[in-house]
């Protein structure tokens, strides 16, 4: 669990990119944290591994207050993705790269060896186990960045735009694969701008403006508020949009996801039919 | 980062600001070769203090406080290596006029920090791409410069997400002796010189597609000339190196130690 205690945050440069948010993570959830360039969401999230430290407020981590504790001590129940992959390989093989955080962690060998080849599989990478993550296209070389954090199987994952520089086929596979860690109970928070791709999975949804938490709530009700989404400047999800338009033919207007909108027209055409 | 802190320009304006950077780079160096050709403390000190009305003509006292005190490990590093050695040559004991010597040293070292930290503060990379053309240098050479200086910033804060993402893989830089400190850094250095190397390249592209180098002889839309305060900062540069070199060659100059 992870808990924010009106947390202000403010950088060297006096910015206060934190205004007082606070926010708790129950064990198991998934969380999508949206807003604007410089709303603070990355900021937040970095306060749940302890590479911030709040100002003001209290962050606490498995009832831990992250003051206490050191970023490599709360990274191993705490992974977290950064957007670019580029920012940290740099090990000559996948494979080694992958054994990196695991080497730090003090994992023996035997288990090292394992949770890689665990690792590969599942970000599908096997044929590159040996291939240099300089020569991967950029997409791949994000899988491995995934990989690298997945290997030692924290129980919460923090991924920034996890599906920037990601073809469909991959959006797709992350989709699923977060699913997956739904049904073991692990803890995902997403910061992202993919309001499409949010929309397909339908977490929990916290919108950030301006260092403050505006909204908080099912994915299905702030994705469809037209207000909220404007103030953030954000973009309604294309299906919403069409169900706005139709809402004054009697169609439901919280619609986000394609099957329960197909569902609706073909219930409105039954209708008709009946008619 | 608290030395490049000292180096960053930031956009005011000040009769400091407003000179020509080709005279102020000759002021820095004329300071540079006083601070070299005096070895006591009491002209490098005056030299120390005569910097002071320029930095407060600037308003750049804060970030010259900052780059000062980003330097203090070195000349602290400078100061004891000097009291050391002199420590050890002179049959193991302290006199004043070592420790003077010692200081002097040290002084030396910030006089020479403090100007350049004036000149980086005060000059902006355009002004000083333009100077550099405007000196004959090639151009291509002159834009290397300036984006050089421009990126440094640019790559300060690469190197700390980069610090964060090892981070969070568990890396801990402070951790081991000396050498494991050091190769603590390679999970950092490795991915900020790739990063750098594959921007310098997108960099080039970006430039050739708009047409870097199309025309042989460019122009520039602001031409640099001199103005009364550049004639003026002339007129301070030449009296303080004749003021030096003669001061150098025929007056005594008493220690503080022999004043006490």
């Amino acid at each position: 669990m992870i808990e924010a205690q009106d947390i202000r945050y403010s950088y060297a440069n006096k910015v206060e990119a934190l205004k007082g948010a606070s926010l708790t993570i129950k064990d198991g959830e998934f969380v999508a944290i949206m807003g604007q360039n410089g709303a603070g969401k990355s900021t937040l999230v970095k306060h749940f591994n302890g590479l911030l430290k709040p100002s003001q407020g209290k962050v606490l981590v498995d009832g831990v207050e992250t003051t206490k504790s050191s970023v490599a001590a709360l990274s191993r129940n705490v992974g977290f993705v950064f957007q670019n992959p580029d920012h940290q390989l740099f090990s000559e093989t996948v494979e080694e790269e992958i054994a990196f955080a695991l080497k730090n962690f003090g994992f023996k060998p035997e288990v090292i060896k394992e949770r890689v080849t665990w690792a590969l599989n599942l970000m599908s990478l096997t044929q590159y186990r040996k291939t240099s993550p300089f020569l991967l296209s950029g997409g791949e070389r994000k899988r491995v960045a995934l990989a690298s954090v997945l290997a030692w199987d924290p129980s919460t994952l923090i991924l920034d735009e996890p599906t920037i520089g990601q073809d469909h086929e991959q959006k797709d596979k992350l989709r699923q694969f977060i699913m997956q860690m739904q049904t073991q109970n692990k803890t995902v928070v997403t910061v992202t701008h993919d309001v499409e791709f949010v929309a397909e999975c339908n977490p929990r949804v916290v919108l950030m403006k301006e260092g403050r938490i505006v909204a908080d709530g099912v994915g299905k009700e702030i994705l469809t508020d037209p207000a909220l989404l404007e103030m953030s400047s954000i973009v309604l999800p294309q299906i919403a949009q069409v169900f706005m338009k139709l809402a004054p033919l009697g169609f439901p207007k919280d619609v986000i996801d394609i099957y329960e909108a197909k569902a609706a027209i073909l219930k409105a055409k039954e209708s008709i039919r009946l008619k | 980062m608290s030395v490049f802190d000292g180096l960053r320009f930031r956009k005011v304006h000040s009769p400091i600001h407003n000179l020509d950077p080709r005279i102020k780079f000759v002021y820095v160096i004329a300071i540079f070769v006083v601070a070299i050709i005096f070895y006591q403390i009491i002209p490098l000190l005056i030299l120390f203090l005569m910097q002071i009305p320029f930095v407060l003509l600037a308003r750049v006292q804060r970030q010259w406080l900052r780059s000062l005190r980003g330097a203090a490990f070195l000349a602290t590093f400078i100061f004891v290596v000097n009291v050391a050695t002199t420590f050890f040559t002179s049959g193991y004991h302290f006199t004043a006029p070592n420790v003077e010597n010692a200081a002097a040293m040290t002084l030396r070292f910030v006089v020479l920090i403090e100007s350049f930290s004036v000149f980086f503060l005060t000059t902006s990379p355009d002004h000083l791409g333009l100077a550099l053309e405007e000196s004959r240098v090639p151009y291509e050479f002159a834009f290397a410069f300036t984006t050089a200086v421009r990126f440094v910033p640019v790559l300060a804060e690469e190197a700390q997400t980069i610090m964060d993402a090892q981070k969070a893989r568990g890396l801990e830089l402070e951790k081991g002796g000396l050498l494991k400190r050091i190769r603590n850094y390679v999970p950092v250095l490795i991915p900020l010189i790739v990063s750098a190397i594959r921007r310098s390249l997108e960099l080039a592209e970006a430039m050739e597609s708009r047409a870097w180098g199309a025309t042989k002889k460019r122009t520039n839309l602001y031409a640099l000339k001199l103005h009364k305060g550049d004639y003026a900062l002339v007129a301070i540069t030449v009296g303080i190196l004749i003021a030096a070199v003669y001061i150098r060659l025929y007056v005594p100059i008493p220690t503080i130690a022999s004043l006490l």
